[in-house]
């Protein structure tokens, strides 16, 4: 009889496994580097004085939140090649990721940015500074620091969720994880390392957006 | 018109299933979250560490990859579940293990003073939480609740892979019959959408009738 968790089968599938984590982890970071970006790009739309820009943009900051992830990855990856756009599961998946996560990013800058005082505006206009450099040379910079733990966090949550990618044929994590469950027919160990190989991950993760916080209140990111 | 009024049966119907397991996942992460929440501020650590292990494990998973764990893994253990149960267990779970934090950021967020107040008018401990801190820590969770609640709305749509018939597993099937992929999933996210702002209207109103004058 095998034993309930075979250590030896556990540790043959580990290198597979780490295979499929380095895919795992370039989602992430892709996925993330394109949602701080948008996100960056979607709060100032959505400060725009223009209401032709904010109440858009609004209205699809809060769509995207509110509607699954799965269902927005499937949205990318069925309609985008009917409208002639052709791209490989993963770019698809970090594209929907990316552009999910920019929504909740985006509500994020603008936390920050309407946590700096409004005397540093007025200042800045009565400086005779154009609204660009306003923006770029004095809210940015005071409003984007306070805030990336924040951002750090949905880095986190990001990780945690390109598992969903396997919906749509990317051989991620989990995906590999099932791969070898049903070819061996063991399912214990893969799953149950999957789980352990996030959780591992999203606990150091968490200690390091902590450890960057305290990091920044000591150089002033603190208001 | 006539053409998406055809596609919406079989879709009301899915999304009938994901509504149901909404509800039923809500009013079980509830109590877990309060319990969690207030279990982790125990100063006996026979109560406070397993729910320390029980939100960690669960906020530092992916919900995916717990619903696969209890699906693929426990009937391997002799425990057999139906996908449902399956579904709603571990999506309560997930929900209710980042309940527990909020629930204890809202009790650390009760002025100190009131349950020092309490104490010396020498209520219970048991007193002390169900009238003076509940009460006041109540309006704090509701905000960041109604987010989890959201949250929650949003991964059912994960028990899909776990073969539940629910909307975005009817929209997989609706597109394999019809081939009207667009059509299906601009319903399909308007649905989803609209149960959202369903859950944030409730949640104002829940916010309007906890207010501490």
């Amino acid at each position: 009889m095998t034993p309930i968790f075979d250590w030896a089968f556990a540790l043959e599938i580990l290198p597979t496994l780490g295979e499929a984590l380095i895919i795992t982890i370039q989602a992430t970071m892709l996925g993330m580097l394109l949602a701080v970006t948008l996100g960056l790009i979607l709060a100032l739309m959505r400060r725009a004085r223009l209401r032709i820009i904010s109440a858009p943009t609004a209205l699809f900051i809060e769509f995207v939140r509110s509607t699954p992830l799965l269902v927005q990855i499937y949205f990318l990856f069925y309609v985008l090649p009917v409208t002639g756009v052709q791209m490989s599961p993963l770019t698809t998946g970090i594209l929907a990721l990316g552009v999910h996560y920019a929504a909740y990013c985006a509500e994020v800058y603008r936390a920050g940015i309407e946590a700096v005082p409004r005397g540093q505006v007025e200042a800045a206009r009565a400086l005779n500074m154009s609204s660009w450099r306003t923006a770029v040379g004095i809210v940015l910079p005071q409003a984007v620091p306070p805030v990336v733990p924040a951002l750090g966090n949905y880095l986190v949550a990001m990780f945690k969720d390109t598992p969903l990618l396997s919906a749509i044929t990317v051989v991620e994590l989990l995906q590999q994880s099932k791969m070898i469950g049903s070819a061996t027919f063991r399912y214990t160990e893969p799953l149950t390392l999957v789980g352990l190989l996030f959780l591992a991950l999203s606990l150091i993760a968490a200690y390091g957006v902590r450890r960057l916080e305290v990091g920044l209140q000591r150089f002033g990111g603190k208001r | 018109m006539e053409d998406y009024l055809s596609l919406l049966p079989a879709l009301l119907r899915g999304l009938w299933v994901t509504v149901q397991i909404t509800v039923a996942a809500a009013i079980l992460a509830v109590p877990l979250a309060l319990l969690a929440g207030l279990g982790r501020m125990s100063r006996k650590p026979w109560v406070s560490w397993p729910a320390a292990v029980y939100v960690e494990v669960f906020r530092g998973t992916s919900a995916l990859v717990q619903l696969f764990w209890f699906y693929f893994v426990l009937p391997l253990f002799g425990i057999q579940l139906s996908a449902m149960l399956v579904g709603i267990v571990v999506l309560a779970a997930n929900a209710g293990a980042y309940g527990a934090e909020v629930v204890r950021g809202a009790i650390k967020g009760v002025p100190s003073g009131q349950r020092e107040a309490a104490v010396a008018l020498n209520m219970t401990n048991r007193q002390i939480i169900r009238r003076i801190v509940l009460p006041q820590a109540i309006p704090a969770m509701l905000p960041p609740g109604g987010n989890i609640m959201i949250e929650l709305l949003k991964n059912t749509a994960l028990v899909s892979l776990i073969t539940i018939t629910d909307l975005t597993f009817r929209a997989q099937l609706l597109r394999s019959d019809t081939l009207r992929t667009t059509d299906i999933f601009i319903i399909v996210l308007l649905l989803y959408f609209a149960v959202a702002l369903l859950i944030t209207a409730g949640v104002r109103m829940l916010e309007r009738r906890f207010k501490v004058q």
